[in-house]
């Protein structure tokens, strides 16, 4: 099945290979990987899409953890999380074309339907950009193919992930982010200090992973 | 700009050793070249003893043997490109059996990193999945916090290697030093680190409702410095203990509750016990493939309660029932007040009445047939020490193949830290090295190495580090003229096609010599223990070459695919046994 993996890490040089080596090791592909930036300017945000069995899930997880760089890990689901992803498609249209000015309107159509822009016309080519979850993507790609259209360039960004509602790493949470629950931690060293169950709670209720986790579709 | 005044300007290269000696360093092992010239030009400003080794892969291991000897992180280091490679199979052998080790290169100067300069290797990326982290320093003012943090993170939480690689000119240039305020930011416990009170309540009741509980002592008790929790806990039930290899000596072995070694080499009722067990308590072991044997049919009966402080490991072989993540002397302390005491013996009186017929098997109860066995050499070096009341203060330091089982089997470990072997990597090779590390560590300590003919020839140069340093090693070298854990593979599954396996050998008792090493040759049962004090009591280096028993095997033995239960016996009518008295 496909997992969905929100890490923060820290922003610092050799982080992705740390990363990517760690999905090598564990023999598990990666399907997409998205990095970037982040509320804070010394994590970077990365989302990991991977094709592995459900129990791996907690040893994916696990094994990122020990990274040195790993700030905190979150897995999320379809149904708990925002889950997008761009992509800009470069079809053969315009004048040139056979169905001549009409394929360019026609298109403009298709993507109007899909709520993609228009971001370059060129006379023999058109430019979609198209936001969306990877299924509505794979839609519109689908849509222009099966109407006769050329793809002559597809570029997508894999998929960003966001928890719905009021979540904060608990991490970050604890470490004291302005974007927390208001429980403002003075420094990393009073971590210990912390109530166990409060900030971090035993992440073993599932002893039998393939047992659990049905809430996820 | 004002801290110019406060603290000293000093090279990186001086920085290094002085965060070296900040961290309570006194001794590393090393070898220079080029790119660490600096380095080791800066080296007799410190109170630092440098070891110089003959090939950077003993200044791993020797990093390492200091470790598993003193619990205190082991430091090497090595010039860039092939200084640096050689050190790979130590660094890797740590890795495996989470040795705290730092492992400080000398890189090529950061002007010309990537250009393939002369000596240059990206060490950082080649040893990415064999450290626990690693770090390329460009800059002087980033060695001492790099390096502290480097410490850091080789000793907490489940401890591993950590290499630090420093380029020429961060070595050169100058900075301002302060050892506090290069201090890391104190350690955080992993976030997942965390055992709550619920499960421990779980895990109590799984222990007060079961029958046949058995503890599996690994090297995290060790790590841990859980010991008397754990002797606490087994008496508090009267719950039996099983080692792995790597816990040999955390729980006594002369204790009444100690059973000796599960796994693929272990005695047949350990195995036996584990497979009839109704629960199963792991502490600080990963249920390595040498221990379970088929996961299908591993401990069918049993539940199971996992006590390690890295989540990675849980589930990973085995499936448990209650997993409690965190250091083993912390988590045991929080679960003995609540630990009612149980006396019922019934359940250890069945695992001793398994024992039955082995020790009629056991070679070591063979009389003396003409025969020189392995067995037999390492349990005189056992009984030999114990009467000289030096066993507390012995640490035996095997190399990998045959003789380290037997040495498992025979040698009756009772103190944490008194058995180092490459258990995860198996390095052969590794015993010279890491004995040195271990003498280095603990001078006052009888220290001997137990090695194959095989893997003694991969590092006999360190015979000549012995001889520099003046380190009184005792070395015991089981000639059997084979690869002999190969020869008893290819007996067992490849139709004695003996590909490869006989092994020539020089007269080791000459090699020692020519290093200025005293030596003798022992073939016969009855000269074993007289060499073997002479050995020990002659305060200097002294090799004995046991010319041993060729085609003997080690048993019990499970069988790559085999379950626990299904071992193959240690034989009865060996022809070689024929004196021995049968049922
Ligand atoms: C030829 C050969 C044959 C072998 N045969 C056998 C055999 O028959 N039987 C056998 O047992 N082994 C055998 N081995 C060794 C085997 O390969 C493993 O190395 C060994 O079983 C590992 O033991 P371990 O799990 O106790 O130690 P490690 O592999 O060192 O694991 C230690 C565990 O403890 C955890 N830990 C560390 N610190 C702490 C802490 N503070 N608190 C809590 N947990 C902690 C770690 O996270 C880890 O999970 C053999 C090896 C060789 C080379
Ligand atoms: C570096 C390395 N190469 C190869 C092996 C595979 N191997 C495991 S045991 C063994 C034979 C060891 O022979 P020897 O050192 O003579 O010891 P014995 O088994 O005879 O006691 C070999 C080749 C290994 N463990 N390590």
């Amino acid at each position: 099945m496909l997992h969905t993996f929100v890490a923060l890490v820290s922003d610092k040089p050799g982080v992705l290979t740390r990363v990517a080596s760690l999905f090598r090791r564990l023999n598990i592909n990666i399907v997409s990987l998205t990095v970037g930036e982040s509320e804070r300017p010394d994590v970077s945000r990365m989302t990991i899409v991977c094709e592995a069995p459900e129990s791996a899930a907690h040893r994916i997880k696990a094994s990122l953890y020990k990274l040195e760089i790993t700030v905190d890990i979150d897995e999320v689901g379809r149904s708990e999380a925002v889950i997008r992803e761009l992509c800009l498609i470069k079809v053969a249209a315009g004048p040139a074309h056979p169905l001549g000015q009409s394929s360019r309107s026609q298109i403009f159509e298709l993507a109007n339907v899909f709520r993609a822009r228009v971001v370059d016309l060129a006379p023999e080519s058109i430019m979609l950009e198209m936001t969306g979850s990877s299924s509505k993507i794979e839609g519109l790609i689908q849509v222009i193919t099966e109407s006769g259209y050329t793809i002559l360039e597809v570029s997508r960004t894999g998929r960003m992930a966001m928890r719905r509602g009021h979540h904060t790493s608990r991490v970050l949470k604890a470490l004291g982010t302005t974007n927390g629950s208001g429980s403002q931690v003075n420094s990393p060293t009073d971590w210990n200090s912390q109530p166990a169950a409060d900030i971090l709670p035993n992440e073993f209720p599932e002893v039998h992973p393939e047992e659990d986790r049905e809430d996820e579709t | 700009m004002s801290n110019k005044n406060a603290n000293p300007q000093l090279t990186g290269s001086e920085i290094l050793w002085a965060t070296l000696v900040g961290e309570g360093v006194t001794t590393v092992f090393g070898y220079p070249g080029g790119a660490i010239l600096p380095i080791y030009d800066a080296l007799r400003k410190f109170p630092i003893h440098h070891v110089l080794v003959r090939h950077e892969q003993g200044a791993s291991h020797m990093a390492d043997g200091y470790a598993r000897a003193s619990g205190q992180v082991g430091v090497c280091m090595a010039t860039s490109g092939p200084g640096a490679t050689n050190l790979v199979t130590g660094i890797a052998t740590a890795m495996l059996d989470s040795i705290p080790m730092v492992a400080i290169t000398g890189q090529v100067s950061s002007k010309v990193l990537g250009s393939d300069a002369f000596q240059e290797v990206d060490i950082t990326g080649i040893t990415l999945p064999i450290t626990k982290h690693n770090f390329l320093v460009t800059r002087a003012e980033d060695i001492a916090p790099t390096v502290r943090l480097a410490f850091q993170i080789a000793s907490s939480g489940r401890p591993g290697p950590v290499l630090v690689d420093i380029t020429k000119d961060a070595q050169q240039a100058t900075a301002a030093f302060d050892f506090d305020a290069a201090a890391p930011p104190a350690y955080r416990p992993h976030p997942m680190l965390r055992t709550t009170a619920g499960s421990i309540d779980q895990a109590i009741e799984l222990i007060q409702q079961a029958q046949r509980p058995l503890i599996l002592a690994g090297h995290g008790i060790v790590e841990s410095g859980a010991r008397d929790q754990v002797i606490a806990f087994a008496e508090r039930r009267q719950i039996p203990v099983a080692s792995t290899l790597l816990g040999l000596g955390a729980f006594p072995t002369h204790h009444p509750l100690s059973l000796g070694m599960m796994g693929m080499h272990g005695e047949s009722w350990v195995n036996h016990a584990i497979q009839q067990a109704d629960l199963l308590l792991a502490f600080g072991m990963r249920f390595d493939d040498r221990v379970t044997g088929n996961l299908a049919h591993y401990a069918p009966n049993a539940k199971k309660i996992h006590i390690d402080i890295d989540p990675s490991e849980i589930n990973k072989n085995v499936k448990v029932d209650v997993a409690l993540i965190g250091d083993l002397r912390k988590t045991l302390d929080q679960m003995l007040p609540n630990l009612a005491p149980h006396s019922d013996t019934a359940w250890i009186d069945q695992v001793n009445a398994m024992k039955g017929t082995a020790a009629v098997r056991d070679i070591i109860n063979l009389p003396d047939n003409g025969h020189l066995y392995a067995a037999h050499v390492i349990n005189d070096i056992w009984r030999e020490a114990k009467a000289a009341g030096r066993l507390a203060q012995t640490i035996i330091v095997t190399d990998v193949g045959q003789h380290q089982m037997w040495e498992a089997q025979y040698f009756k470990h009772d103190t944490p830290r008194s058995l180092i072997t490459s258990g995860g990597l198996g390095t052969m090779g590794f015993a010279l090295p890491a004995a040195i590390g271990a003498k280095a560590a603990c001078p006052e300590k009888d220290v001997w190495v137990i090695a194959g003919d095989g893997g003694f020839q991969m590092t006999a140069a360190e015979l000549s580090t012995i001889v520099q340093e003046g380190y009184a090693i005792n070395i015991a070298v089981i000639n059997n003229g084979f690869l002999g854990m190969v020869r008893q593979w290819q007996e067992a599954f490849y139709d004695k096609n003996y590909s490869a396996s006989p092994i020539l050998s020089p007269n080791f008792v000459a090699l020692a010599a020519a290093h200025g090493i005293a030596g003798a040759n022992v073939s016969q049962r009855k000269d074993v223990t007289p060499t073997v004090t002479k050995s020990r009591t002659s305060g200097k280096p002294f090799l004995i070459n046991f010319q041993v028993e060729k085609e003997d095997g080690v048993y019990p033995m499970i069988a790559p695919g085999a379950a626990l239960h299904e071992m193959v016996r240690r034989p009865t009518h060996d022809p070689l046994l024929e004196t021995a008295e049968d049922e």
